[in-house]
């Protein structure tokens, strides 16, 4: 790949960086990613892998911005409130960084749709906040053997992990969804918006890691920290043979789509 | 008494077993549904808190749903 003096000055911190180097970058140029929930973590993560330079990102996601969004989502200005997020994630990132093809899916992911949009990519950004769709990106995943990054916070608590076809995947640790209602959302519960960086740019990490193939992904490790006390903790986990989905005797063999909470549906 | 590890945290508890249904109230868990445990490296199945017996010396991991970060 030929880089032009604009590129070469743009991608000089990874090209020092020994593990990366032209050859890394090379490989981040090449790299597709979808990114699922242009929100608190999807907008930190496509800003990074944007600026990282990733060949194409995906978006999907079927809101609008609203501006209850603009305290963490900060890849939309209040100038975008009522413009949907893929077109306003889409500009952003076309003004960061030309050289990504940004593919933008103006709809919710669904058993119907998933597959078929998760097939063009590399790696999977989980930046949703609801349950029924943290399993189908799941299963979606493990069924057709992507590896992407799970991303949960809450309050001033994140957790995530990294999955690659054959390592513990979110079901080997959380089975099925809880009770809808059971666990307060986002929008529940609220949450600080630094929170939603932190995380966010922990899963751009994974991709460009999964990219380069650079060190050690938070496989088989669920990664959770408390920024009350700013404290991390990595609990090891295995996979297990009772998951629902890929453990010995799999009930999960299709995409079902999960009962959402009322209160979620109501809310848009 | 028996010392048990809680999310890397030693805990004592008074008698020298206690079920896992048992402990997750001890440990201010509201609903046990909302809480996936391992058990010294291997995952309790949701059904089986009741009759799972903590025993001195066992390590748990409670790990919470945790949704956000679209909306």
């Amino acid at each position: 790949m030929d880089y032009t003096e604009e590129q070469i000055q743009r991608y000089s911190r990874h090209f020092l960086l020994q593990d990366v180097g032209v050859e890394g970058q090379e490989k981040i140029s090449n790299g597709k990613v979808l990114i699922v929930g242009a929100g608190g973590l999807g907008a930190p993560a496509a800003l990074y892998l944007a600026a990282a330079g990733v060949g194409t990102i995906g978006i999907i996601d079927g809101d609008v911005v609203d501006y209850s969004n603009l305290q963490r989502q900060v890849i939309h200005f209040t100038a975008d409130v009522n413009k949907p997020k893929v077109i306003s994630a889409k500009e952003k990132i076309n003004q960061l960084n030309p050289d990504v093809n940004v593919v933008t899916y103006q709809e919710l992911l669904t058993s119907y749709n998933a597959l078929d949009i998760i097939k063009d990519y590399d790696f999977l950004i989980d930046g949703t906040d609801n349950f029924p769709v943290k399993f189908l990106i799941n299963d979606a995943c493990v069924l057709a053997g992507k590896p992407f990054s799970h991303g949960g916070i809450l309050r001033f608590d994140g957790q995530t992990m990294t999955y690659v076809p054959g390592s513990a995947c979110y079901r080997c640790v959380f089975v099925s969804p809880p009770p809808p209602n059971a666990v307060p959302t986002c929008s529940q519960a609220g949450v600080l918006g630094a929170i939603a960086g932190m995380l966010g740019t922990i899963q751009a990490a994974e991709a460009l890691k999964y990219l380069t193939g650079v060190g050690e992904l938070l496989t088989n490790r669920l990664l959770i920290f408390d920024a009350k006390k700013m404290t991390f903790r990595t609990v090891n986990v295995k996979h297990n043979p009772n998951c629902p989905v890929d453990g010995d005797h799999p009930t999960v063999t299709q995409l079902v789509d999960y009962e959402q909470a009322a209160c979620e549906l109501k809310k848009h | 008494m028996s010392k048990i590890i809680v999310n890397g945290q030693e805990q004592t508890i008074d008698t020298t077993s206690i079920q896992l249904l048992d402990l997750i109230k001890l440990n201010d868990v509201q609903q046990p549904d909302m809480v996936s445990i391992q058990l010294n490296g291997e995952f309790v199945l949701r059904d089986r808190y009741e009759t799972t017996t903590i025993n001195d010396g066992d390590e748990l991991d409670f790990l919470y749903f945790m949704g956000g970060g679209q909306r």
